[in-house]
């Protein structure tokens, strides 16, 4: 964190509109994973959603990433205690890595299936892993997991964020606003 | 600038706290609930997928439905005459490698082969640049319910009763008496006559699929295979002479004769032809187009075949092949998936018809 010398109170515009646009497309992939493995009637339509769906997360969550790298972090509030920047590091740590490594896990898992991964039409996933039913089975239980553990991490974070906005009310909701926040 | 923030009192925080937990228990909530997991009646793929197992027993390693089978390898020569109904490159001509797989449509691997067991094939046809082509068929003409509610309850009428080893016949009349349809399609399945074995079966899509052409156009099409060896009907009772795999060995007697071959037959349907009911046949005298050969020339076990890794997913389509609006399909898709992710996890038992019988 080398902000310093600057007065931003915000995270940059394109990590802002990076985060919300992941987060609109990450919270659909997570409800339309629940839903399609419980589901006879809408299992295709989904299905066929959720492959190109997971493919365009996997390549905004490397740009994302690249962007974090480049970008400056406005700091966190200033009597935000040690032990929650601890835990809000981590959290952002745990986060970035599900979701770059679910999706993966998604295309080693089809790959080792031997599925044809269609994304439209006749466009389809090359394949990262020979086929092996064993490890497909283990991929798709890890896949599964992961999932459920994302959206964990993600009720936490959200909780976290109301809990700051609402009770602390400590502004820092207004680092990630999707709005303009003027710096102070 | 300073900007003040006062906090609120331990009442106010006592309330926010309270609508912070609702809220997350909202969002918790409606995520479980879109898993199914507050309404265990719900048929899910994985309850469909343990009714088989609940009727056939566990066995590691098999396809919960259609356990029996044996591995086929051979190749599709296309003639070109389907390319004015889909752009799939399967019907542009030349030859397509092809995997595929015999079966017998019971749950349990070890069954004896009967005449009147539906016989199943599968095929994969390998496409140029990774696209592939997958259906599973079988030897009716039409399939016997609309829709997976219906699968399932018929499963469970027919599930034979521990005390007679034959199914309740209260239960199956019940089940008849609410399904008309179901009758309906039995009767058309007993007009048409069972042939002696694998090689010589017409093998039928039963669901409707869609054409789409190189302009975007689509025709609701099923498709069948009809058998270039001759037609000769089902052996009298005891022509297995106590050999349980018989209908498997005279397949193999019959491939190391020669290969087998049959024609694919697309049948082009008519607006006003249902394409979301299976148990109902298209009107005699629809236009059918010849659009290629499959040739089978080996066969293996399914211990040491490929297909055995192959889930016959009907879904998994080129470009110029959509599905229907018939709800068999996905959920197909949707059973076959788990049926597929459950045995890829177990270590296979042998299979009934195994390598060294192949070879013979």
């Amino acid at each position: 964190m080398s902000s310093e010398k600057t007065t931003e109170r915000q995270f940059p515009s394109s990590m802002r509109f990076l985060h919300w646009l992941m987060a609109a497309l990450v919270l659909a992939m997570l409800c339309i994973g629940v839903s399609m493995v419980a589901s006879l009637a809408d299992y295709h339509t989904l299905v066929s959603i959720h492959r190109p769906l997971g493919t365009l997360i996997l390549i905004l969550v490397v740009i994302r990433f690249v962007n974090r790298l480049l970008s400056n972090v406005p700091p966190l509030p200033p009597d935000f205690p040690s032990r929650e920047r601890l835990v809000a590091a981590a959290s952002e740590v745990l986060l970035y890595t599900l979701l770059f490594v679910i999706p993966l896990v998604g295309w080693a898992m089809l790959s080792a299936a031997g599925y044809p991964i269609v994304l439209f039409g006749s466009v389809h996933l090359f394949h990262i892993l020979p086929r092996n039913l064993m490890l497909y089975a283990f991929l798709r239980k890890t896949h599964t997991i992961l999932a459920y553990l994302l959206f964990i991490a993600f009720v936490a974070h959200f909780s976290a964020v109301l809990f700051h906005t609402w009770v602390m009310r400590d502004g820092l909701f207004e680092r990630m606003a999707p709005w303009r926040v003027r710096a102070r | 600038m300073e900007r003040e923030v006062a906090k609120p009192s331990a009442g106010t925080t006592i309330v926010r706290m309270g609508a912070i937990g609702i809220i997350v228990l909202a969002v918790v909530g409606v995520f479980l609930s879109l898993g199914a997991w507050f309404s265990p009646h719900k048929l899910t793929p994985a309850r469909f997928t343990d009714a088989f197992q609940e009727i056939n027993g566990v066995h590691p390693g098999f396809r919960r439905n259609h356990g029996k089978g044996v591995d086929v390898t051979g190749f599709f020569d296309s003639n070109g005459q389907g390319a004015r109904l889909s752009k799939a490159q399967v019907f542009t001509g030349g030859r397509f490698a092809v995997i595929g797989r015999f079966s017998l449509g019971s749950g349990q691997p070890y069954v004896a082969d009967a005449p009147d067991t539906a016989r199943g094939l599968g095929l994969l046809f390998r496409l140029p640049d990774g696209e592939e082509w997958r259906t599973a068929m079988v030897n009716l003409p039409v399939f016997v319910v609309t829709g997976p509610q219906g699968f399932y309850d018929l499963m469970m009428a027919s599930r034979p009763d521990p005390a007679t080893g034959k199914p309740d016949p209260g239960k199956m009349a019940a089940f008849f008496g609410s399904h008309p349809e179901t009758v309906q399609a039995f009767n058309v399945i007993k007009s048409h006559p069972i042939s002696s074995g694998f090689e010589n079966s017409t093998f039928n899509s039963l669901n409707a699929f869609r054409f789409i052409d190189a302009n975007g156009n689509s025709t609701p099409v099923r498709w069948s295979l009809v058998p270039l060896q001759p037609f000769a009907p089902v052996a009298a009772a005891g022509a297995d002479q106590g050999d349980k795999n018989y209908l498997f060995d005279a397949l193999i007697a019959s491939i190391h004769q020669h290969p087998l071959q049959w024609r694919l037959l697309i049948t082009v349907g008519q607006p006003g032809d249902p394409t979301d009911n299976a148990t109902v046949p298209w009107p005699e005298g629809r236009e059918q187009v010849d659009v290629g050969t499959l040739t089978l020339d080996q066969i293996e076990s399914d211990d040491t075949g490929v297909a055995r890794e192959i889930n016959f997913d009907p879904l998994i389509l080129p470009a110029g092949i959509s599905p229907s609006d018939d709800p068999l399909l996905s959920a197909r898709s949707a059973v076959y998936s788990q049926s597929f992710t459950r045995r890829a996890g177990e270590a296979k038992e042998p299979s009934a018809v195994t390598p060294s019988e192949v070879q013979k």
